[in-house]
């Protein structure tokens, strides 16, 4: 139950006093509460917990973070460790 | 899927491992809390990819296997009464009783059903005036926020039958507990993210400083796990005990503050039974005294209720890192996740089952 899926908010309303909203998983929507995402728009990514928004997901910190992780692989191609092991001595 | 598929490219993956090797020179010891990752971690085999020197452990952060079996007892004795809709999540069903399971509840007999969403608990209690609902309500920091909605849900709309049975166990704590034993091996964490997502990270601060162990905010796709892995093992060859975000796209320092802000209006802190561990000082909530009445302990009188462990069963110390499931001598042979001995060996997220259901360890004969 902990593994929280992130999904692409496509409709926001209100149901029994909660901000609710649908969100669509690769091509499954849930309806889900957004209550503890009062910022979400149509639109932003959201981790999901048991029907709960708990977080919404930042695109420029993701890819800031792909972007180092990128920058690290390159770096290994350039001094020609690649994907090898063995750090050279 | 946008958030998913690039974090799993596998190119980047070996890519950060090839630098997880180039950078480790030592054997480094770490554990991730979350069972949700220790089931990563094992599917897509990131133990048996990293450099020798980096072992896992695997971490307490399973609410099922946590969950103590008095409790466990208690959700069957409840189940089984007479005009009562018991609710539950999936992966608490086949979780075994000192004598039975709530399928077996179920095929005797009793209304037990499995829900998705708490609120989906909240609804059959509307439409169930002449039942008491009850909801199992366990969970780490990441459940907290929709369990404590349920409840000020029901308050709002006037229910009188509905009710949950707690069990909700916090991460801090169990660190404290795991650090603080003569026994522990452990000399990094790679911190749970969704339960950060929800509480920040700013309580890890002073555990990482007190104990001199670094952490990593940890996400769950592969790429995340090894850039949680990768970001302790800088720290820990450089001497560092900080507590580091690697997981920024969902993770705060300050965390979902209106959802902390509603936990703590409906849950206060309390000593909890850690199944397998035993009480650890502060690490659970339970209702406040202004939500008693929503409280199914106390709406249920189920009496006295004595449980009784598999003596074979070495749960305890493997969620607390010291051993691994095949460690254990009834691992794959008396306890299968069929016949589960353990509550590791029924969830999804407990390690016993991850290396079960991947072959780790079945067939060194
Ligand atoms: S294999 Fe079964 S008996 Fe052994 S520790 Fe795991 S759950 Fe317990």
């Amino acid at each position: 139950m902990c593994l929280g899926i992130p999904g692409k908010i496509v409709e926001i309303n209100e149901s029994g006093g909660l901000k609710m909203g649908k969100v669509d998983f690769g091509g499954i929507t849930r309806e889900a509460c957004l209550e503890y995402v009062p910022e979400a728009k149509v639109g932003d990514y959201t981790v999901i917990h048991v029907g709960f928004a708990i977080s919404l997901l930042s695109e420029e910190e993701a890819l800031a973070s792909l972007a180092t992780l990128q920058e690290i692989i390159d770096l290994e191609e350039e001094l020609g460790v690649g994907s090898s092991d063995e750090a050279q001595a | 899927m946008k958030y998913v598929n690039e974090y799993r490219d596998a190119d980047l993956v070996r890519g950060v491992i090839a630098e997880i090797s180039r950078t480790v020179t030592r054997p480094w010891t770490m554990m991730e809390i979350c069972g949700g990752q220790t089931h990563a971690i094992v599917r897509h085999g990131i133990d048996q990819l990293l450099p020798p020197e980096i072992e896992l452990v695997h971490g307490p952060g399973c609410p099922v296997c946590v969950t103590p079996l008095e409790l466990i007892d208690k959700a069957l004795a409840i189940a089984s009464q007479p005009d009562v809709i018991f609710c539950s999540y999936g992966d608490m069903l086949r979780v075994p009783g000192s004598h039975a399971d709530l399928f077996s509840v179920r095929a005797a007999g009793g209304d037990v059903r499995v829900i998705y969403t708490p609120l989906d608990a909240v609804r059959i209690a509307q439409e169930n005036p002449d039942k008491q609902v009850v909801f199992f309500a366990i969970g780490f920091e990441t459940t907290a926020p929709a369990n404590v909605m349920s409840v000020v849900q029901a308050k709002a709309l006037g229910l009188t039958n509905y009710s949950i049975l707690v069990s909700h166990v916090r991460v801090p704590p169990a660190i404290h507990a795991i650090l603080g034993s003569p026994a522990n091996r452990v000399q990094g964490f790679l911190l749970a993210g969704h339960v950060c997502a929800v509480m920040g990270y700013w309580e890890y601060p002073p555990l990482a400083e007190q104990y001199g162990v670094p952490m990593a905010v940890t996400g769950f796709e592969p790429l995340d796990i090894v850039q949680g892995i990768l970001t302790n093992v800088r720290q820990l060859e450089a001497g560092k005990t900080n507590v580091e975000n690697a997981y920024p796209r969902a993770v705060t320092l300050e965390g979902n503050q209106p959802a902390q802000k509603m936990v703590r209006q409906v849950f206060a802190d309390c000593d909890r039974k850690w199944r397998g561990i035993g009480t650890i000082p502060a690490s659970g909530w339970r209702l406040r005294p202004e939500f008693a009445q929503f409280d199914a302990e106390s709406r249920f009188d189920v009496g006295e209720i004595h449980t009784e462990e598999s003596p074979l069963c070495i749960a305890g110390e493997i969620l607390r890192g010291m051993k691994k499931p095949v460690d254990c001598t009834a691992f794959g042979t008396e306890c299968t996740p069929q016949h589960p001995l353990g509550a590791t060996m029924v969830s999804t997220e407990g390690a016993c089952a991850a290396y079960y259901h991947y072959g780790r360890g079945l067939h060194d004969g």
